[in-house]
């Protein structure tokens, strides 16, 4: 299965592009990453990709077809920051459940505790949340995740810890994962293969 | 300023610390339901130095307490707060009156993010402060001057937060603290999200300050950043610091480091052998007797699981654990 982006362009004004012309394909099981400067529109792209940012030109498919809106996006969108990613009102087993019933064994790879499921979502840590984020987006009919420098604001071990259970996840689901970040190193490690934005942004 | 600068460290070494944090702890006191209230121990038993014309970093994830080791030391904590333990700023005890006598002119913090400015004031006008009408003139020249120096140019001195670029505003943010000739700079997390060039800029204001003769503490949750212009670094982990090492430290498999949390910290970095050891960082309302890092510890043996074991010197380094020597 492949995710097509192609001839996006966006912009917010009138002859200013942020993106132009712009194509990436993703493959599942594949793991490419994404490396562009600050305000290079990285995280719009993302959006788009994942359906987010629908105002734009260029077309955005899957296996060729386009993407229906109003049901379950295969293509699933990690933010940076977790904690504005969940209801702070919602204990965190709603927070988890709120897709779909996420299963034992994917909370045993994530390392997610029974304890944690009983808190609110300020009693923890950035790491923690990120993987209560990425447990929630791992759904049955997700086929693609895209990561927006998802471990940019936790520790390093805490780093290792959460892709070490991304890896074996999506190999053994063989989802396509898009790594959006600005370490270098970090791409180096996971990725099959790397994308400078500024290389295929003419905009 | 280079915009890409090769990062040159240069050492000169004071003989005697200029800040000393002795062994503090900070604690809130909460409401949780109606009227029941809980303390949450954020900082306990945190020592360390930092000396004129160094970089000391303090690294840690973040959301563990960090920030409010630098509001600690500038006497800026909400008034739940509990502060015991000593600090001292050049030999004298640093007393809530003195923090605040001298925070903005010999102790300055440089914020995170533009969010901190005023966004209703010129950026001239902030920078300088509140100053005398006498020395107006002066204070708006010497502006002049640094703004010059990291190549803001004179439009911007009337300009709004709002219109800055980000690099422009870490610039600003940066005058700030050179406006009053501070002594000791204390840097919360100045770094995230800025891509390699950005960062690199900005690291090299810090160590810009420090080669001038400043005391700056670096606050960071990247230990990579902390790496390029620290002279030392205290790893924060769970409220304290369990090693202060020196940057020669961080090498090859980490043997040198004396402490079995910074080598595994180092071990885990993609560009290391990114391998993660178990469990998490033990929550602010779990009450822990003993070593903070005892759960996760490779070496670790039954008393350790009692009393926190004490700070220890070992190579020019300090570390809290029992089993090294």
């Amino acid at each position: 299965m492949y995710l097509k982006a192609e001839n996006i362009s966006f912009g917010y004004k009138k002859d200013n592009w942020i993106l132009r012309n712009v194509n990436i394909s993703l493959g599942s099981g594949e793991v490419l990453g994404l490396i562009g400067d600050s305000g290079s529109g990285k995280s719009t792209l993302c959006k788009i990709l994942s359906g987010y940012e629908t105002n734009y030109n260029g077309t955005v498919s899957l296996d060729g077809k386009k993407i229906p809106s109003g049901i379950y996006n295969p293509v699933q969108l990690i933010f940076q920051h977790p904690e504005k990613a969940v209801n702070p009102k919602w204990k965190m087993k709603d927070i988890l459940n709120e897709g779909h019933i996420v299963s034992q064994e994917l909370l045993e790879s994530f390392g997610i505790k029974e304890n944690w499921l009983n808190r609110w979502p300020n009693e923890l840590s950035g790491g923690e949340l990120q993987r209560f984020a990425l447990a929630r987006a791992l759904g049955p009919g997700t086929k693609f995740l895209i990561a927006d420098e998802i471990t940019t604001m936790v520790d390093a071990i805490t780093q290792a810890q959460i892709w070490e259970s991304i890896l074996n996840i999506v190999e053994e689901l063989n989802i396509g994962v898009l790594v959006v970040s600005h370490d270098k190193n970090l791409i180096n490690k996971l990725c099959h293969d790397v994308l400078h934005l500024s290389d295929i942004n003419t905009g | 300023m280079t915009s890409n600068a090769e990062i040159t460290v240069e050492r000169t070494k004071g003989d005697e610390a200029l800040l000393k944090v002795k062994d503090i702890s900070l604690s809130f006191s909460q409401y949780t339901s109606g009227l029941r209230k809980t303390e949450i121990k954020v900082i306990s038993n945190l020592s360390m130095e930092a000396y004129s014309g160094e970089v000391l970093a303090v690294v840690g994830s973040s959301g563990s307490g960090k920030s409010l080791l630098a509001h600690a030391i500038l006497g800026i904590l909400p008034s739940n707060a509990k502060l015991s333990g000593k600090m001292e700023y050049k030999g004298q005890e640093l007393t809530q009156e003195r923090k605040e006598k001298l925070r903005g002119n010999e102790i300055a913090l440089i914020p995170q993010s533009v969010n901190y400015l005023d966004p209703l004031m010129r950026i001239s006008d902030q920078v300088i402060g509140n100053v005398e009408k006498k020395s107006e003139k002066l204070m708006k020249e010497l502006q002049r001057d640094i703004f010059h120096k990291y190549d803001l140019k004179s439009d911007v001195d009337r300009m709004f937060p709002h219109e800055l670029s980000g690099g422009m505003a870490r610039r600003v943010l940066v005058s700030t603290a050179l406006m009053n000739s501070s002594k000791l700079v204390i840097a919360d997390e100045p770094t995230p999200g800025l891509d390699e060039k950005n960062l690199n800029e900005t690291l090299s204001y810090f160590r810009d300050m420090a080669n001038k003769g400043c005391a700056v503490i670096l606050i960071t949750h990247d230990i990579e950043a902390a790496l390029k212009i620290s002279d030392k670094i205290a790893i924060f982990y769970a409220g304290t610091i369990l090693e202060e090492a020196n940057i020669e430290d961080f090498k090859n498999d980490g043997e040198n480091l004396r402490h079995p949390y910074t080598r595994a910290l180092w071990n885990a970095l993609p560009q290391n052998k990114f391998q993660a050891i178990k469990g998490h960082q033990p929550m602010q309302d779990e009450v822990i007797d003993g070593c903070f890092f005892y759960e996760r510890c490779s070496i670790r043996d039954e008393h350790c699981s009692k009393g926190t074991p004490q700070l220890k010197m070992i190579n020019e380094g300090l570390v809290r654990c029992n089993n090294v020597s």
